[in-house]
């Protein structure tokens, strides 16, 4: 490793952190060069974030040095460290949502600068790296994508050497990845290194240099991300060999779980999706993926299935019942269960605790005594159950929901719903955010309900997901979905132009 | 009852006065608030500074020097309040709800043996030329310091939160605490400052009470002068010049209602002194409901408690 360090741009040492008990960084060390991209790949919760906030100045190392452009680096904040050349995007994204971008990227700026040359400056940087943004447009007007522009170009404007990008791909669609990594190419073959931090390997596979693995806190190795597959890469990262979830065994086309007819079902808001002659059936141990790219209905096709939106155009059969006019409690009722995609204030409620997440989505009333009491032995022993099931990381049954990191969060809610043994799981975007041992281990387990009689309507924009796991397929474009097809009949090269929505 | 009794110019002279306790505590309230801080606590504020700038002013026998003191008793307060949010994280409401009770209790105490004296009197300043105008010179040029210092905070407040990097950075705490922090703020640091700054503008209303508007020391003097100035904020949706406004209408039907029971119109009286706050409260419920989106201007993290993230 130590044979190109004069070409290091930034180096740690033996880094040490701990919170309370917790090792999250034990030392760590790894060496960035300049002009790559490295990176920085690991499980929720294997100490990626801890690493960079403490490069970034955000958190102090308990042990250990970092050296930066051959030069003693310890920043005592983030102003420290973006004043020597370290720039940062979130994850999270640390915007505000009332101000403009112009305003956004104002106040991330460590000088005075005035108004017209930063608007040269910035309108030049999005011409030749394409990064088109609005800049008088509120933030909380704009899409994911917009909003990692416009941090990319605060970060960018200080002319950082080195950028840290933490998982920046988790909100964006295929497409604006595309544009996102010939960006973060041109910035590194212009001489700015990058520390990538992402859970995806395909992604690492196609964009990194080298890439460090992390695992509890600790450095694995250090590897050529190009010579890998991400298979093992993978394996690698999460330390013991990775499964692949099988579909469920063939359908039973006599029993039918549930028919859904649109013809037409306009948005609530102006930036929604009509749906348009949809029309779907799934069967008793049937997964149907639904793929597609972000915002051609998605949300749109969720809330008319969970009831969250009722509408007298949609025809919706149950098990031989019409169940269109059901809220959606009434449908959890009667064996159907939910996973939308938003989890924070969505699928679960941010300011209770797990327990109470449990207790608040159980339709079946499996925890309520005589007289309206709480079964508190029989929800503690539920929720923990999940918790231990689907690897949830956190403090105990009483962490508050918003205490979760999005992954966890995530792996929490599917499993709360699968323990609601449901005849019918509708799920959208279930691995979003999770890392591909627990994303192999929800898939399981939606296989698993598959198999002992469920129906499962997955909705996706992993096609990798879908295609893995579901028995049938159809796609949206434009808020119409394409005829179901089976699996194993499609071709890849097909997918491209159904959901260019240029076939039929 | 006689309308032309009713001197318009005199009136509107008089209500600017009667608004700028109002002017002065609101705009330290909208920036407290602009840093994502709610405290409840400006009647404590204001009647602190109202009894400490009495005192210092009859005992040293200047108002302006008693004006000073107001600011400093009343910023001395903000930084309790400060502490007990800040560093103890304790909840806003329930902290600003004790400041006020604590700032009247203290206030009546130390207040006790000036009930009944007059206080020094302060100078008014006409502006050379332009005072001489007919009408409107009487209306707006022959005026005390203060008053015309509370016209230039308005301006140097919409400046500094709308033209000012400085004034960006106080949003964006008060937006969102969390981001600011992440990208290097100090969010306590700001919100300590932003705080006392509202305390001494809260103190300086106060002071303004007992020593110009009426002027003498009664216990409870401010006759929730302190709520009236935070439903301004709220209602000016955190904006300057709409919250001048609103103090105006405040304090113009308070000086017209007054006039017109001198001149003994034939209305309740209960029903007359009411008419000031009704008034306030429906004009601002109008422009708060008009087209203007009203959460754009309620900073995000307004009354939540600041931890840090690791």
């Amino acid at each position: 490793m130590n044979n190109k360090i004069e070409n290091t741009l930034f180096q740690c040492r033996a880094i040490n952190k701990e919170f309370g008990n917790v090792r999250a960084n034990n030392d760590i060390s790894i060496n960035v060069r300049s002009s790559q991209i490295h990176a920085l790949l690991g499980e929720n919760g294997a100490g990626k974030s801890t690493l960079v906030k403490i490069i970034y100045g955000l958190l102090q190392p308990d042990s250990g040095s970092m050296t930066f452009l051959n030069e003693e680096y310890s920043p005592k904040s983030p102003k420290d460290a973006r004043a020597l050349g370290v720039g940062m995007v979130f994850q999270h994204f640390s915007l505000f949502e009332p101000l403009t971008a112009f305003e956004n990227i104002l106040v991330g700026l460590d000088k005075e600068l005035g108004e017209k040359e930063l608007h040269a400056s910035v309108i030049m940087l999005s011409e030749s790296y394409g990064l088109e943004v609005n800049l008088s447009s509120f933030i909380g007007d704009l899409s994911a994508g917009e909003r990692q522009r416009v941090e990319i170009i605060r970060a960018l404007i200080q002319k950082p050497k080195l950028l840290i990008m933490d998982e920046p791909t988790s909100v964006l669609t295929p497409f604006e990845c595309e544009s996102l990594f010939k960006t973060l190419k041109k910035l590194a073959s212009e001489g700015t290194s990058i520390l990538y931090i992402s859970h995806k390997l395909k992604e690492i596979a196609d964009l990194c240099d080298t890439a460090s693995v992390l695992r509890k806190g600790a450095i694995v190795g250090e590897y050529d991300p190009k010579k890998m597959t991400p298979r093992e890469l993978g394996e690698i990262m999460v330390g013991q060999s990775l499964f692949e979830p099988k579909r469920p065994v063939a359908a039973n086309k006599s029993n039918k779980v549930l028919s859904v007819k649109i013809n037409e079902v306009k948005p609530d808001t102006q930036f929604g999706v009509t749906l348009k002659n949809i029309d779907l059936a799934v069967y008793q141990s049937e997964i149907l993926g639904i793929g597609g790219v972000a915002g051609n209905g998605q949300e749109e096709l969720m809330q008319v299935l969970t009831g969250e939106k009722k509408d007298r155009n949609v025809s919706i059969k149950y098990m031989d019942n019409d169940i269109e006019m059901l809220n959606p409690r009434e449908r959890r009722e009667i064996g159907l269960a939910f996973a939308p995609e938003e989890r924070l204030g969505h699928a679960a409620v941010g300011n209770l605790n797990l327990l109470e997440n449990s207790l608040i989505t159980d339709p079946k009333k499996r925890f309520q005594m005589k007289m309206g009491f709480i079964d508190f032995s029989e929800l503690n022993e539920y929720t923990n159950e999940i918790i231990e099931k689907f690897n949830v990381k956190t403090t105990g049954v009483s962490a508050l929901a918003s205490s979760l990191s999005g992954g966890n969060l995530q792996k929490f809610v599917v499993g709360r719903e699968i323990g609601q043994n449901p005849s019918l799981f509708i799920v959208n975007q279930p691995t979003w955010g999770v890392d591909a041992l627990s994303a192999a281990n929800i898939r399981q387990a939606i296989v698993d309900i598959a198999n002992t009689g469920a129906a499962i309507i997955l909705i996706s924009q992993d096609l990798d997901e879908i295609l893995e796991i579901s028995n049938k397929v159809a796609f949206l474009t434009n808020g119409n979905l394409s005829i179901p097809t089976n699996t194993m009949d499609i071709k890849t090269d097909e997918i491209g132009a159904i959901m260019g929505g240029i076939s039929d | 009852m006689d309308l032309s009794e009713i001197n318009f110019a005199v009136l509107v002279a008089s209500l600017i006065v009667a608004s700028t306790p109002l002017v002065l505590a609101a705009l330290g309230e909208l920036i407290v608030e602009k840093s994502g801080v709610l405290n409840l606590g400006v009647e404590g504020m204001m009647i602190i500074g109202a009894v400490t700038g009495f005192i210092v002013g009859v005992e040293t026998g200047s108002a302006y020097i008693g004006m000073m003191a107001a600011a400093m008793a009343g910023a001395l307060l903000s930084l309790l309040f400060a502490f007990i949010i800040l560093i103890m994280q304790a909840n806003q409401v329930a902290s600003g709800l004790a400041l006020t009770i604590f700032g009247l209790g203290i206030a009546a105490l130390m207040g006790h043996p000036y009930t009944g004296i007059k206080s020094p009197q302060i100078s008014t300043i006409s502006v050379p030329f332009i005072s001489e105008i007919p009408v409107l010179g009487t209306m707006f040029f022959q005026h005390d310091l203060i008053v015309y210092l509370s016209l230039i905070s308005v301006l140097v407040i919409w400046y500094f939160l709308n033209r000012m990097r400085t004034g960006l950075i106080l949003r964006s705490v008060g937006e969102d605490h969390d981001v600011a922090h992440s990208l290097g703020y100090r969010v306590v640091t700001i919100r300590f400052l932003a705080i006392t700054f509202g305390g001494a503008m809260a103190g300086v209303g106060g002071g303004y009470l007992s020593l110009v508007r009426v002027p003498q020391w009664t216990e409870g003097m401010t006759a929730g002068a302190g709520w009236i100035a935070l439903a301004l904020v709220v209602f000016s949706g955190w904006r300057p010049f709409r919250l001048l406004i609103g103090a105006y209408i405040f304090g113009g039907i308070t000086i017209l209602q007054l006039n017109l029971q001198a001149i003994g119109v034939n209305i309740n009286i209960a029903l007359l002194s009411m008419a000031p706050y009704l008034a306030t409260i429906l004009a601002l419920v109008v422009i708060s409901m008009s087209r203007f989106r009203g959460n754009r201007g309620a900073p995000g993290c307004l009354g939540r408690s600041f931890v840090k993230i690791t």
